[in-house]
């Protein structure tokens, strides 16, 4: 299966289902002949896009919107907040080429800020897969909430082997230890996977947490790992401001639980354009180059 | 029988222009857009729109957006009049007790969608049209827009997007009064020629004398215009309509008078002698 096969499958058993581009059409490139007028492009105008998801919805369907996530989520913003999330519409947003993603574009296509954004409108739930077979098994739950979501698209082969069941507001454990905690999202699970053997190769226990929804947020989780582990590690490719450092601090400061933290964000910067994995080298993000940072801050 | 409905649409206008100025007191409203407007609105309610107070979530009705948004009080006044709610309710204008505020919503029973931010809902009018065209139904979608609101650039997107698709189940109305929020529009971004701006976007349009109910039968007659186009009725009116101590002022956009002043106004929108206004002139933009 792949993401397009998951959701036409999807499509024909729920007529609610409407996908919608902005001329964006990378992971649905089969869809228009097999949809007909299910499947609408409006071109270049995500604004539009979003203020005609909402008409739609208010019309029963449930509308899926593609775009590049930069557009998607900055361009259209205040259309999604004011059009789908202040009525609490069932509007999906996926966005193509976040984060590290979106390697050689430049900062222009650089989305970095949108976990940020996004989870500042109520309800909006947002989930990050880590691979394909994490995204469409995702799909079929996020397509039946009554929620507005924000999907960070990513269809990239799974480095992992999941064990739990994808549920919003529920993080998976992919691995037990009480030495450090690594926290990620999406496609950098990967990365944070081969740091993981490196640290343990030096007699360290590593905890690996898949933060799927950065919201809800498994807050059990979080505080779980943070007092149960001397360390815990947020690695993501987002702004260091608004994405999951700071959401595990806000629940760790709320909680009063207090315990070493580092982040491994991108602090004050949009990151160098280049190739996926030059991309990862140039900014400290192979696993190799995580787990020296990380074993640095374990002395 | 043209006569005979043309008074019964003015007497519907007359009380809810009244609703208005009673709204422009403790706290106020946006008056001026408000009265330019509350022709087009009681002619549509009465004489176009297939709806009524009991089918307002009917799958099968005519749906009326208001995107400029702060002409909601001749909405609340038609609603009121029409019994889509309780004339009494609108005495809870600006209380937290109820949801009648500066902006429509959905709490109000009638109102389709909220607006307030310029340049949205005729991207969600198009969505509407387009499930109603899915569902092959024979409903249109009407949404007015404000002349100065044309400034944005989401209205000219969303009104390509909709001539590509092709949505003639979609009328755009603009209450064309000649005045942003607080300057006359060709004084400050220039909007003629406006019904060739909106053909050459793919529209059909049409233009009129947004206060003449003659006027407005003969261009909401014979909807759609073209077939596979939207279309577009510039209805030219005057921002203040009924009330010539306020009509086309610039600084009577948004007011807050006093309990005397409103009695002078509703005096005044009886024929009688013209108010004298003294409250100041408020710029919330």
């Amino acid at each position: 299966m792949s993401y397009e096969d998951t959701l036409f499958e999807l499509c024909q058993n729920d007529e609610r289902i409407v996908v919608m581009t902005a001329e964006n059409r990378a992971a649905i490139r089969g869809l228009p002949p097999k949809l007909g007028e299910r499947f609408i492009d409006v071109g270049i105008a995500e604004q539009t896009m979003i203020g005609m998801a909402a008409g739609l919805a208010l019309r029963g369907r449930v509308p899926i919107c593609h775009s590049l996530a930069t557009f998607l989520t900055l361009r259209a913003f205040e259309f999604i907040r004011t059009d789908v999330g202040i009525p609490r519409l069932p509007v999906k947003l996926v966005g193509g080429v976040p984060g590290f993603l979106s390697d050689a574009n430049g900062p222009t296509h650089q989305a970095i800020e949108d976990i940020g954004i996004l989870r500042c409108i109520p309800h909006m739930q947002i989930v990050c897969p880590s691979d394909e077979v994490e995204l469409e098994a995702a799909l079929p739950i996020i397509m039946k909430s009554n929620a507005p979501c924000y999907i960070r698209y990513n269809a990239c082969p799974p480095a992992v082997k999941h064990s739990e069941p994808f549920e919003f507001g529920k993080a998976e454990t992919l691995s037990e230890g009480r030495d450090v905690t690594l926290l990620t999202y999406g496609f950098l699970l990967r990365e944070v996977w081969k740091a993981r053997e490196v640290i343990e190769s030096r007699g360290y226990s590593v905890r690996v947490v898949n933060v799927r929804t950065p919201k809800p947020l498994d807050e059990k989780a979080i505080l779980k790992a943070a007092k149960e582990s001397s360390l815990t590690v947020i690695i993501e490719d987002h702004f260091l401001t608004g994405g999951l450092y700071s959401i595990v601090s806000e629940v760790l400061v709320r909680h009063g639980v207090m315990g070493r933290v580092l982040p491994i964000a991108l602090e004050e910067k949009w990151f160098k354009p280049a190739l996926l994995a030059d991309v990862l080298s140039h900014e400290g993000f192979t696993g190799e180059q995580l787990a020296h940072k990380v074993l640095r801050a374990l002395g | 029988m043209n006569a005979s409905a043309d008074l019964a649409l003015s007497e519907l206008a007359l009380r809810v222009r009244e609703h208005i100025v009673r709204l422009s007191t403790n706290g106020g409203c946006f008056i001026g857009a408000s009265l330019s407007c509350t022709d087009l609105l009681a002619y549509l309610y009465k004489e176009v729109l297939d709806i009524t107070p009991e089918r307002v979530t009917d799958p099968e009705r005519d749906y009326l957006l208001l995107s400029k948004g702060h002409d909601v009080p001749a909405l609340y006044g038609t609603l009121a009049e029409l019994g889509y709610i309780e004339r009494e309710r609108l005495q809870n204008h600006l209380k937290t007790t109820d949801s009648i505020y500066w902006h429509p919503n959905r709490a109000i029973a009638g109102i389709e969608f909220h607006s307030g931010s310029l340049g949205h809902l005729l991207s969600v009018a198009s969505g509407i049209a387009m499930d109603l065209r899915m569902r092959k139904s024979k409903h249109r979608v009407f949404v007015i827009l404000g002349d100065g609101e044309l400034n944005e650039g989401s209205v000219w997107e969303a009104l390509l997007v909709a001539s590509a698709h092709k949505l003639d189940n979609l009328v755009v109305i603009v209450d064309r009064n000649e005045f942003q929020a607080n300057i006359r529009t060709e004084e400050l971004i220039p909007l003629e020629p406006l019904g060739a701006k909106f053909e050459a976007f793919g529209a059909s349009v049409s233009r009129i004398d947004g206060h003449s109910f003659v006027a407005l039968r003969g261009a909401f007659g014979t909807l759609p215009y073209a077939t596979g186009k939207p279309s577009v009725v510039i209805a030219d009116t005057v921002r203040g309509k009924g009330l010539p101590s306020i009509e086309k002022r610039a600084d009577r956009w948004f007011v807050n008078f006093t309990k005397e002043e409103v009695a002078m106004l509703l005096a005044e929108l009886h024929g009688h002698a013209q108010a004298t206004l003294t409250s100041d002139t408020l710029m919330v933009r």
